[in-house]
């Protein structure tokens, strides 16, 4: 994948990119904890290749959208869709919702229906990863071998479910080195290589980020989710964090979809930005589009109710997302 | 600088610092507003808390010391011995002087000399292994150094060794669940007592040898513990462990009530003592000392079983030291650091505590089922709740996870504990048809409760990575997670 | 029907019992939220400090019951919560802030202590104590001889426990002390920053839970008129279940699970077979974590992710 397709340009081809090959379509979600709506009907696509960030305000749900994504949480409604390989048509996808399945797969083709899933099978099976807001490493076990345990399905597999591993048959063997090699090569991209042997608890925060991508690219995933990936980096951490953002996505051909609010990160390395305020989605574009927005400029700076129906009023768009802004603003300040 | 005295502008604010954090060091963190107690010197605070502690031991122990009650002729008597209540609130006043003044108000308490300098780079020797390996060989020898050094009690003391050994192995099988995978087992007895009646039901029904029916009774045991672990391994922590107690609480009431099966509370006898390839330890024609030519001693008969408990010890934890570096046992460390964490790089989560409680609960299957050999005789007697309380405290004061740990406190907890007995000394001192033996879990019990208070993380804490890239450096105890409950 | 009218009365009773004991384990559960093993030990010292304490009576020729009875509770409930506190204050509070399972291992180690130590002092066998109020009201005299009767024995142990929970609701509801354990429960630091003596709270906490224990202890003497050193054990873990089924945290859902668990264990013994009773509670223990961990009344937890 050349880098040059992925500067920020307004071609209107480049509007359509993610919905005309998307790797993860979530439609019509819905999410209520006993009364509360933390998503309302939310639809968006991340394009295959595509950095794609999820902003919005503190509280607009979208870490309760990444929960949905890769299982934590199961959605009240909707559909979440991971495409994998050839573009599957609209009508297999249906087809597969139909038959109450969880996933279709052929060959390197497969369409996974992610709401249908329990957690650890979307990163075993469909291929998602994520990483954690509040990072969730394994902080007694050594920066090595949290690498390893990342690789677990693979090697789980490798060592004959143990038993050729307790007899350390040669062909066990050979996959552990692979295995540790892979951990190592990850180790160095991220400049980590000289504190293998340490605690995880022991690396400073910005190395912790870093090194729970790397966990999750372990996995060999299609799409990697990524939770606030530069709270509190430095600058410095920040520009490393993007090119190893970027490197993931042009080297490794992974999708990435991340939270941030660190609007530097965000309009630097995004292909396509969506925009939440109150579990709805507000813009949706890349990030020129979505920072003249007057809409997200209003939320973000938290205008009053009429203001912001001033803002609409000034749009001279007719898509749809003004028509749910209009909802939205009734609706929450009930 | 010439100019020191001078307070200049960038000295005062530390200066400034500097005088408040005396003060807060005088305050010792009290808000400003309350008035300091005066000050007693060290030897009056401590007398007085000495007698806060002996008026609170007095108050505890007033209705057990000075009274106490027994069945008398028309119902109970009340008999009085204040004395002894007076000598405990003696001793409570004494001890607690004692620490006071040396230890908790002391300007230099005289645990320093005990503490340990702070962890330094440097490389440490290699103290674990050294010691593991000593015990090793002195394990392997025993029999024979015994035989030597202490020929007069050579009986006795091999058949402690063959039971703190089925401790060890205890303590190694429940490690894999509550060390490695951090899921607390109350009810690891279970297991025990499911091995050691599937070996007694197979070698008595079905007249099966001691190497047939110990493998099927580690299977059995291994069954149960998926059986038992699928539905409960959902739930946290402290909800695991009790429900875990209740498991093995209802094995033990079935199998007490279950006479058809199990004989009930007279327990199953005539269970068959194992043999060496068909050679029984016995005086006959066809035993070991007619085969081999050598006159027959009962002596031979221990060391044989001790030699058997010895390598399924060592069985175990050559199979937890390899799992520990396959992906199923780094999967049981990740999962008592971040269950979630695990779940979100796809390990099935219920797959790796199912495993861990399936190897723990073979293990325990397999000691159940040379108990079963060991005793002749089972009854459900042996397996109540105290059981597993003693494994799990072996394993947590040992220090979770550690597999030398395990070790030194099944020595320290029931060798130990077991060689009170022979100490005459005590008789001397507390006066003759002193027993104790009576004074074992009291003591187990105070242990537990001292030594978690002492070091929480019990006698070895570190824990040694399973894979190393240049170099293996231990991790310190506070940086380990010993399963939050999650 | 008659039979079935016993039983209901008998399980009541005994679910009272349980409920008492239940309070202490869920207001220890919700304020550190750890499971005080050590409880049930509390529950016997405190039936064996009421023993002791009646035959001291005796010999000292008080004799007047209702003075007796009220001598033994306050004595009971004052030593008793001596013992809860000095636990938490020993076994516990060094522990605080350590790994969570830390002070449930020192539980175990202080349950097992406990009990060897009434075993050391008092003796293995077994205390009976003759029924020292007798007589009740006979509800109903049913055909061929099946008399349905709730003693005056049963009418105190169920007063006593609903005067006592009425008190514990408006102690925890009403006054500043339950303010501040409310708040330790939420969020022990916030309630800290504010003001509040956490560590008193949680020490007052372990003596009324003790105290209850201790009320407890004292009905079993005289219901059963039998007690040992291992008592605590099986009542302990029964009391927890209650507390667990109620929906532990909650003082309401305590009682409820109490009666719950009493009354399914008397319908079992009386309709299926006593030697499986204990199953029975267990039984109910783990099916209700796995199907319903919030409990009755419990609130459901959310996962944090």
């Amino acid at each position: 994948m050349s880098s040059t397709m992925h500067d920020t340009n307004d071609t209107p081809a480049a509007h359509a990119r993610w919905t005309e090959d998307p790797v993860l379509t979530v439609e019509h979600l819905t999410m209520r904890f006993g009364g509360l709506v933390a998503i309302d009907d939310l639809s968006f696509s991340v394009g295959r290749g595509d950095i794609t960030a999820l902003i919005g305000p503190n509280g607009a749900g979208k870490t309760t959208v990444f929960n949905c994504v890769t299982g934590f949480y199961k959605p009240t409604e909707g559909r979440i869709v991971l495409r994998r390989g050839k573009k599957p048509t609209d009508a297999s996808i249906a087809d597969l919702t139909k038959t109450g399945q969880q996933y279709s797969r052929e060959g390197e083709n497969g369409i996974y229906l992610l709401e249908r899933m329990n957690d650890f099978r979307i990163t075993a099976t469909a291929g998602v990863a994520r990483t954690f807001q509040n990072i969730r490493l394994f902080g007694g076990m050594t920066v090595l071998e949290n690498l390893l345990v990342a690789q677990h399905n693979h090697l789980m597999r490798a060592s004959g479910f143990s038993i050729a591993g307790l007899l350390g048959l040669p062909n066990w063997r050979r996959e552990a080195k692979r295995a540790k090699d892979k951990a190592v090569a990850w180790l160095d991209r991220i400049s980590l290589l000289d504190r293998a042997d340490d605690p995880a608890a022991d690396l400073s925060y910005g190395d912790q980020r870093r090194l729970e991508i790397a966990r999750a690219m372990c996995t060999d995933p299609r799409l990697l989710c990524l939770d606030e990936p530069a709270a509190g980096l430095n600058p410095r951490e920040s520009a490393e964090l993007n090119d190893l953002l970027r490197s993931i996505r042009d080297r490794d051909g992974v999708s990435v979809l991340l939270i941030e609010h660190d609007m530097g990160v965000v309009m630097e390395i995004s292909d396509h930005i969506v925009v939440l305020d109150y579990g709805k989605k507000i813009a949706d574009g890349d990030s020129r589009a979505v920072r003249d927005d007057p809409k997200v400029i209003a939320a973000y700076l938290g205008v009053d109710d009429e203001e912001v129906y001033e803002v609409e009023e000034d749009l001279h768009r007719d898509d749809p997302q003004a028509a749910s802004m209009k909802t939205m603003s009734e609706g929450d300040q009930a | 600088m010439e100019t020191t005295n001078q307070p200049t502008a960038s000295n005062r604010p530390e200066g400034a610092e500097l005088e408040s954090e005396a003060r807060r060091d005088a305050m010792q963190g009290e808000p400003p507003f309350t008035e300091a107690p005066p000050e007693d010197s060290r030897f009056v605070r401590s007398l007085k808390e000495a007698g806060i502690t002996a008026a609170l031991v007095g108050a505890l122990t007033v209705f057990f010391f000075i009274f106490r009650t027994d069945i008398g002729s028309g119902g109970l008597d009340l008999t009085l011995r204040p004395e002894l209540w007076l000598v405990w609130m003696g001793i409570a006043f004494g001890a607690r002087f004692l620490l006071s003044y040396f230890i908790f108000r002391a300007e230099e308490p005289i645990t320093r000399y005990f503490k340990r300098p702070s962890a330094s780079r440097r490389k440490p020797l290699p103290i674990g292994k050294i010691f593991g390996v000593a015990m090793l060989i002195v394990a392997i020898f025993l029999p024979v150094l015994l035989d030597t050094f202490l020929p007069r009690q050579n009986r006795y003391l091999l058949d402690l060794s063959i039971l703190i050994l089925t401790y060890v192995m205890l303590g190694w099988g429940l490690n894999i669940v509550v060390g490695l995978a951090g899921l607390l087992d109350l009810g690891y007895v279970a297991f025990y007592a499911v091995g050691a009646y599937s070996f007694a039901l197979l070698s008595t029904n079905f007249d099966l040898g001691f190497w047939v029916c110990l493998p099927m009774a580690g299977l059995f045991a291994a069954l149960w513990g998926i059986m038992l672990g699928f539905p409960v391994l959902r739930l946290r922590g402290d909800y695991l462990a009790i429900v875990t107690l209740a498991f093995g609480e209802i094995i033990r009431v079935v199998l007490l009530n279950w006479y058809e099966f199990t004989g009930g509370p007279n327990g199953l006898l005539g269970i068959p003592k194992p043999t060496l390839f068909g050679l029984e330890f016995s005086r006959g024609d066809d035993g070991f000392a007619a085969y081999f030519g050598i006159d027959y001693d009962p002596i031979q008969r221990f060391v044989f079983l001790y030699y058997i408990i010895l390598a399924l010890a060592l069985l175990t934890n050559f199979v937890t030291m390899r799992m520990r570096k396959l992906p199923v046992g780094r999967a049981w460390e990740a999962l008592r650091e971040d269950e979630i964490a695990c779940r979100a790089l796809g390990i099935n989560t219920v797959n790796v505590k199912l495993s861990a409680f399936a190897t723990g609960a073979m293990f325990g299957g397999f000691a159940g089922s040379f108990f079963a050999t060991r005793q002749g005789f089972i009854s459900p007697e042996s397996f109540t709740f105290i059981e597993s309380a003693i494994i799990l405290a072996i394993v947590v004061l040992g220090g979770l996870g550690s597999q030398l740990g395990v070790v030194i406190a099944s020595v320290v907890m029931i060798g130990g504990i077991e060689l009170l007995r022979n100490l005459t000394v005590l008789e001397a001192v507390f006066g003759a048809g002193f027993d104790p033996t009576q004074y074992r879990m009291l003591i187990f019990g105070l242990a537990m409760v001292a030594i978690m208070v002492w070091k929480p993380r019990g006698l070895i804490s570190t824990r040694i990575p399973s894979v190393f890239y240049k170099e293996k450096k231990k991790i310190g105890a506070d940086l380990v997670s010993q399963g939050e409950g999650h | 029907m008659e039979y079935f009218l016993q039983q209901l009365i008998n399980g009541i009773t005994l679910g009272s019992i349980y409920g008492l004991i239940a309070i202490g384990y869920t207001m220890v559960y919700g304020i550190i939220g750890m499971i005080n093993f050590a409880h049930g030990e509390i529950f016997m010292i405190g039936a064996f400090i009421a023993l002791t304490t009646f035959l001291a009576l005796a010999a000292l020729g008080i004799t007047f019951l209702p003075l007796v009875l009220l001598i033994i509770l306050a004595v009971a409930m004052f030593f008793t919560a001596v013992w809860g506190w000095t636990i938490e204050r020993v076994a516990y509070r060094p522990l605080r802030g350590s790994f969570r399972l830390a002070p449930l291992i020192t539980a175990i180690g202080m349950s097992i202590f406990l009990q060897n130590f009434v075993q050391v002092t008092q003796g293995a066998r077994v205390k009976p104590l003759p029924p020292q109020i007798q007589g009740g009201i006979t509800l109903m005299d049913g055909p061929g001889g099946i008399v349905v009767q709730l003693s005056f024995m049963q009418i105190i142990i169920i007063v006593t426990t609903i005067v006592l929970m009425t008190a514990f609701s408006l102690l925890i509801g009403k006054t500043s002390l339950g303010r501040q354990q409310r708040a330790c429960e939420q969020d022990r630091k916030m309630a800290a920053l504010l003001g509040v003596n956490v560590d008193r709270t949680i020490s007052l906490t372990f003596v009324m839970g003790a105290s209850l224990a201790a009320v407890a202890g004292l009905m079993y003497l005289l219901y059963y008129g039998v007690i040992d050193f291992y008592i605590g054990f099986i009542a302990g873990v029964k009391a927890f279940t209650a507390a667990v089924l109620g929906g532990i945290g909650s003082l309401p859902g305590a009682m409820l699970g109490g009666l719950a668990i009493g009354l399914i264990e008397t319908f079992w013994s009386g309709y299926f077979s006593v030697e499986y009773k204990d199953v029975a509670a267990f039984s109910i223990l783990a099916i209700v974590l796995i199907f319903l961990p919030s409990g009755l009344l419990g609130r459901p937890e959310v996962e944090k992710v």
